[in-house]
C-alpha cells in the first residue's frame, strides 16, 4: 500500500503525461489540512504549558521536597501543608483495589472469548462489554454510593465500612476498567496464529494447556500492555473517586475509610472557584503534573512491552 | 494416537475435569461483567423509574426536590454536543485525510504526530479540564464559563477518537480506486472529494457519534472547567453560562437527602437512553451502509 500511495504522490511537477500545473486549491486544500493536524500538536504543548507554568509558580514557593515527601496534604486550611503523598497513597490503593477485580475478571473473559467461546456467543457478549465500557463513569460512582457501599458491602457482607470508602469506589473501578482489559487482551490472543494452537493439539494437549501454556504466553507483551494501560485509566479515573471514596487526604491503610485521591482532589478544588494566581489554584496544577506524568509513564510502559517484547510471526 | 515422544501427554481424565473446572472459571469471568451491567441498570431503573415524566425533563433545577427537573441541563448538554460536532467533525476528518493521503511516513514529523495522537487519547479527561481552564476560560482565549469553552473542551478530548476512527475509514478504500480516479485525470483532491471520502463517509459517521457519546457522559473536565452546577435558564447562545446532564446528576448526588438521590437516578436514566439511541444509531450506520471491496 505504501508503494502504490507513493506512486501516487509522485507526479507533482515532472509527470511523464506532462501538463501538471501547479493548482492552487490543490495547495490551499493541503495547507488547511496541515494546518487541522496541527491542532493536535498545540494541544499537546498546550497540556504542556498550562501545567507546568503555574506548576513552577508552585514550586517558586513551596519547596519540591516537601510537596514530594510530605505526609500532610491540606493547603486550603489556615495552617497549609503541602505534602502530596496523602494523594498519590489514595490514587495508588484504589488502583490496586480495581486491579484486583479487574485483572484476573478481564484475563478470564479473555480467555473465554479468544479460546473457548464459539463464534455466535462471541457476537453477543462482546458488545455488552463494550457497552460496560461505554457507560458513563458518574453513574459507577452513583452506584458504588448508593447501592454497592450500603446493600453489598455493609448489608451483605456485613463489612463495617463508612458511607464514603475505598474499597467500594475500587471494587466499581475494577469494573469500569474491565472492559478495557479484556478486550485488548482478547485482540492479543486472538492474533497468535492458529498453526501454534494446531501444533500443541496435534501433541495431545488439552484445551486449557493450550490456552494457558500456549496461547497466554504467545500473547503476553499484548496481555501486559493491556493491564497497563487499565492501570492508567485507573489513575485518571476522576467521577467513581470523588463521588464514592470521600474528598479526605488519607495516609491510612484502611479500605474502610474516606481517601481522596489526585484526581478527586482536582475536581474537588476546581469546583470551589479558587481565584487565578493564588496558591489554592497553583496547587491544582502542581497535582495535575504529578497525574499527568504518572499516566504519561504508564502509557510509554505499555508501549514499550508492545514493540520490544512482541512476538512476530511469519 | 499413541503417547510416544509425545511433548505434552494426552487429556486424561484428570486432563478433562481440570479444563472443565477452568472453563466453569472463565465463563464466570465474563458473566461478572455482564452481571454487575445488569445489576447497575436495574437499581437506576428502581430508583429513577417513578421520577421519570414529561415534567421531569420540561422544568428547571429547584431546591424543592418534587419540583425540580432537568430542562437546562439536557439543553446545555445538547449546546455542548453541538459546539463538540463542530469543532471534532472537520477538524477530525482533516486531519485524518492529511496523515493517510498525503503525509510520508517516512518523515519523522508526520510519525511524531501519530504518536502524539495516540499519547493525546490515553490523558485523563481530568486534565483536559485543566488544559480547558487554563487557556480557553482564563489566560489568553478568556472566553469564561461559557457553552463555547466546555464545548471545545469535550472536542479536544475526544478528537483522537475521531481521527483515530476516520482514519481506518480511509484506509479501508482500497487504493485500486484512488488508482483510477487519477489516471481518469482527476487530481489528488478532485480523487479524496468525489472517491475516496464518499466511500469513507459511514466509518467516519460511525466514529463522530461514539466520539460524542464518549463527550455526552464526561464531568470531570467540566466541573474543572467551571461550569455552573445550578443553572435555572437554557443557554441561548455560546457566551452563555451552561449545565449538563452529568454535572447536574453530579450536583444532586452530592446532596445528602436521599429525595435528591432519587432525581440523580432518574437523571441517569435520561442519560442512558440517550447514549443507548446514539450507539444505536452508529450500529446501524455501520451494519446499513458497511461496504465490502
Amino acid at each position: 500500500m505504501d508503494a502504490s500511495q507513493s506512486a501516487l504522490r509522485a507526479p507533482s511537477g515532472t509527470s511523464v503525461l506532462g501538463g501538471a500545473r501547479r493548482r492552487p486549491t490543490e495547495d490551499a486544500v493541503k495547507a488547511f489540512l496541515i494546518f487541522c493536524t496541527l491542532i493536535s500538536v498545540v494541544t499537546t504543548v498546550g497540556i504542556l504549558i498550562a501545567l507546568l507554568e503555574e506548576t513552577i509558580g508552585f514550586f517558586g514557593e513551596i519547596g519540591i521536597g516537601e510537596f514530594f515527601t510530605g505526609n500532610d496534604w491540606s493547603p486550603l486550611f489556615a495552617d497549609p501543608s503541602y505534602g502530596v503523598l496523602p494523594l498519590v497513597w489514595g490514587t495508588i490503593q484504589i488502583t490496586l483495589i480495581s486491579l484486583v477485580v479487574a485483572m484476573p475478571l478481564g484475563l478470564g473473559a479473555a480467555v473465554y472469548l479468544s479460546e473457548y467461546a464459539r463464534p455466535r456467543v462471541r457476537k453477543t457478549v462482546k458488545p455488552v462489554l463494550e457497552l460496560l465500557a461505554g457507560i458513563p463513569t458518574i453513574v459507577f460512582g452513583y452506584f458504588a454510593l448508593t447501592y454497592f457501599t450500603p446493600v453489598i458491602l455493609n448489608d451483605l457482607l456485613g463489612l463495617e465500612v463508612q458511607v464514603f470508602n475505598s474499597l467500594s469506589a475500587g471494587v466499581i473501578m475494577g469494573f469500569m476498567v474491565l472492559p478495557t482489559i479484556a478486550s485488548l487482551a482478547e485482540d492479543a490472543m486472538t492474533a497468535v496464529p492458529q498453526s501454534l494452537r494446531e501444533g500443541a493439539f496435534g501433541l495431545g494437549a488439552s484445551k486449557l494447556q493450550v490456552s494457558v501454556r500456549v496461547v497466554f504466553p504467545a500473547a503476553l507483551s499484548g496481555i501486559v500492555a493491556a493491564v497497563v494501560l487499565g492501570v492508567s485509566r485507573a489513575i485518571g479515573e476522576t467521577m467513581i473517586v470523588l463521588v464514592a471514596a470521600g474528598q479526605l487526604p488519607n495516609n491510612a491503610l484502611s479500605t474502610e475509610e474516606p481517601h481522596a485521591t489526585m484526581t478527586a482532589f482536582i475536581a474537588g478544588t476546581a469546583k470551589g472557584d479558587v481565584p487565578t494566581g493564588s496558591i489554592g489554584y497553583e496547587t491544582i496544577f502542581a497535582v495535575g503534573t504529578t497525574l499527568f506524568f504518572m499516566t504519561l509513564l504508564m502509557n510509554a510502559i505499555a508501549i514499550r512491552f508492545v514493540r520490544r517484547y512482541r512476538q512476530v510471526y511469519e | 494416537m499413541s503417547a510416544h515422544g509425545a511433548v505434552i501427554p494426552p487429556a486424561s481424565g484428570r486432563e478433562r475435569l481440570k479444563d472443565r473446572g477452568f472453563r466453569g472459571l472463565i465463563v464466570f469471568c465474563t458473566l461478572a461483567g455482564m452481571g454487575m451491567l445488569a445489576l447497575l441498570l436495574w437499581d437506576v431503573a428502581a430508583d429513577g423509574g417513578d421520577r421519570l415524566s414529561w415534567d421531569f425533563v420540561t422544568t428547571f433545577p429547584s431546591a424543592f426536590p418534587d419540583k425540580a427537573g432537568i430542562e437546562s441541563a439536557l439543553m446545555g448538554t445538547i449546546w455542548l454536543m453541538a459546539v463538540c460536532a463542530a469543532f471534532i467533525i472537520p477538524v477530525g476528518v482533516a486531519t485524518a485525510i492529511y496523515l493517510e493521503e498525503y503525509a510520508d511516513r517516512n518523515r519523522w514529523w508526520n510519525r511524531f504526530v501519530e504518536v502524539n495522537i495516540q499519547n493525546l487519547a490515553a490523558v485523563p479527561s481530568i486534565i483536559y479540564g485543566i488544559l480547558g481552564l487554563a487557556f480557553l476560560v482564563r489566560g489568553p482565549l478568556d472566553l469564561g464559563r461559557v457553552v463555547l469553552a466546555g464545548g471545545l473542551t469535550l472536542g479536544l478530548l475526544v478528537l483522537p477518537v475521531v481521527i483515530i476512527a476516520a482514519r481506518e475509514a480511509i484506509r479501508a478504500v482500497p487504493p485500486s480506486i484512488r488508482e483510477g480516479s487519477m489516471a481518469l485525470g482527476a487530481t489528488q483532491w478532485q480523487t479524496i472529494r468525489k472517491q475516496v471520502l464518499p466511500a469513507a463517509i459511514p466509518g467516519i459517521a460511525t466514529g463522530v457519534i461514539l466520539a460524542l457519546s464518549r463527550a455526552i457522559g464526561e464531568t470531570a473536565p467540566l466541573i474543572v472547567v467551571g461550569a455552573a452546577s445550578f443553572v435555572a435558564f437554557n443557554p441561548s447562545g455560546l457566551d452563555d453560562a451552561f449545565t449538563a446532564l452529568p454535572l447536574q446528576i453530579f450536583e444532586w448526588i452530592s446532596r445528602p437527602q436521599p429525595e435528591f438521590q432519587l432525581l440523580a437516578a432518574a437523571g441517569i436514566l435520561i442519560l442512558l437512553a440517550l447514549l443507548m439511541s446514539m450507539n444505536a444509531v452508529a450500529i446501524w450506520l455501520r451494519n446499513r451502509y458497511e461496504q465490502k471491496w
